[in-house]
């Protein structure tokens, strides 16, 4: 075996993999929750269609999205192999184990959190990624913002949309700030900085998507 | 603190040998001096248990002071017990209370298989250590302690990873059963000396290869690890060791 692939098939180099491609999807998280805040400004979704136009037409978020898809499907499928592995090196349980003596829960159920995110992801997408590329979107003339106010017409969508919110919330809590251990990016002068920055996208980010549907089902958002 | 006595009851784990399906059995000790060690409460057990002709609970330990690593019980769902800092040996009983039902099992990992009772083999951490956690040099006579000058700072920083007994203590609290807390602290105490320098890249490559095949699962970053280090090694040694796997993967002759 060469290098590279006995680097990428150790432990530590699959988890490379895992923090490398979370960050990146932090960096999509950012911008998709910026494009679509432009509906606060409560302006018939004018700047929120003109946001989302360019997302689509632009051939290098195009390329992106490509990029993005690839990211999301590594990181799920390392994880999971992670996992297994992890799985496999206790065979016996404990007949008592006290984890919140000494770690956070969320920090152990990264792997529960991701699946709860990709489920939500997958409805996500029905919701407003296969309409996009089956056509329907520019066939029936409809626009995104006008979409939008469709899906969360239904009360049910709503509260699955905000509690998924909190699933990504402690996601990110633990991932910003673990993604940057493994990459050994722990050094006194910035774990402070690593960490307020995780806390800020992990707080602000699913308030904000989570505060979407909310004001569009109760209509402060027209 | 004034010496008590007190009555508990134990719940531990028995299992004949490494092939054997072992099941938890319950004790009960009235009497227990709360200035008793946590091992000088299982010699009491095992005495008790010889004198009903049964067999005794096998554990390990040897210096009981703390320094050697050997103790190693998983006690209610925590390793070495409730304190912090503090081996099974250190612990005493005045950490308990009358009539309290206290847990006791092995580390649980597959890379540490039962070979009884509370006994675990370990040497799969003895061959991580044996793929790299040394220095090639010609012993000949003793050096001169300031022929390579080293940084204070430096020295304390590898004392503090040195400071590993390689308890197991680690893996043991791990969800997925990592060693990467001992593996880092083995590789950090040569990586911040000057003499480690010359083996540095091949040091982590090997050390982390003998850790993965051992089966030992991958880090999260949880921070159990640390949080039950009875030697409160640092997960910033973790980091050091990512960081030197990523510039020893990259930049090692080892193709
Ligand atoms: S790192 Fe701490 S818990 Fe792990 S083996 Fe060393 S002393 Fe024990
Ligand atoms: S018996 Fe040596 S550290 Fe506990």
């Amino acid at each position: 075996m060469s290098w590279i692939s006995t680097t990428f098939t150790s432990s530590l180099g699959k988890k490379f993999i895992v923090a490398l491609t979370g960050l990146f999807l932090c960096s999509f998280l950012m911008v998709h929750c910026g494009i679509n805040s432009l509906i606060f400004l409560n302006d018939g979704g004018l700047a929120f269609n003109a946001g989302a136009e360019f997302m689509i037409t632009n051939p290098v978020i195009k390329l992106m999205e490509y990029v993005l898809f690839l990211g999301l499907i590594a990181h799920i499928v390392q994880t999971l192999m992670l996992a297994y592995q992890n799985k496999k090196a206790r065979p016996v349980e404990y007949h008592t184990s006290n984890g919140a003596a000494n770690s956070k829960w969320y920090s152990r159920s990264m792997t529960l959190l991701g699946t709860l995110i990709l489920i939500f992801l997958i409805l996500h997408l029905s919701h407003f990624w296969a309409s996009k590329v089956t056509g329907h979107l520019a066939a029936s003339g409809e626009t995104m913002f006008e979409e939008m106010k469709e899906v969360f017409e239904n009360l049910w969508v709503v509260i699955i949309y905000v509690l998924a919110q909190g699933a990504l919330g402690y996601h990110l809590l633990h991932g910003f700030q673990s993604a940057h251990q493994t990459l050994g990016l722990n050094h006194v002068k910035y774990n402070g900085l690593i960490k307020g920055v995780g806390t800020v996208l992990a707080v602000v980010l699913p308030v904000l998507f989570a505060a979407m549907p909310i004001v569009i089902y109760l209509g402060i958002i027209k | 603190m004034s010496e008590k006595h007190i009555n508990i009851k134990l719940k531990v784990w028995r299992q004949k040998n490494k092939s054997a399906s072992g099941k938890m059995e319950d004790y009960s000790l009235s009497g227990v001096s709360t200035d008793m060690s946590f091992l000088e409460m299982m010699d009491t057990l095992n005495e008790k248990l010889t004198k009903e002709n049964k067999e005794p609970v096998a554990f390990d330990h040897d210096c009981r002071e703390g320094i050697c690593g050997m103790c190693s019980m998983h006690i209610n769902g925590r390793p070495h017990g409730p304190l912090k800092g503090v081996t099974t040996c250190q612990l005493h009983m005045r950490s308990f209370n009358d009539g309290d039902t206290i847990v006791v099992e092995p580390w649980r990992a597959s890379a540490f298989p039962v070979l009884r009772d509370l006994v675990v083999d370990r040497t799969s951490f003895d061959r991580i250590q044996h793929a790299g956690g040394f220095i090639s040099i010609n012993t000949g006579a003793a050096p001169d302690a300031n022929a390579i000058p080293v940084p204070k700072v430096n020295a304390d920083e590898a004392f503090l990873a040195a400071q590993c007994i390689g308890c197991g203590a680690c893996v043991a609290a791990c969800k997925n059963s990592s060693a990467m807390l001992f593996t880092s602290a083995k590789v950090s105490q040569y990586a911040l000396l000057p003499q480690g320098q010359a083996e540095r890249s091949r040091r982590v490559e090997a050390m982390v290869a003998q850790m993965d095949k051992e089966g030992f699962g991958a880090c999260t970053n949880t921070g159990a690890c640390s949080a039950e280090c009875p030697k409160e090694i640092s997960i910033s040694h973790i980091a050091r060791l990512n960081r030197d796997y990523i510039a020893a993967k990259s930049s090692s002759e080892a193709v």
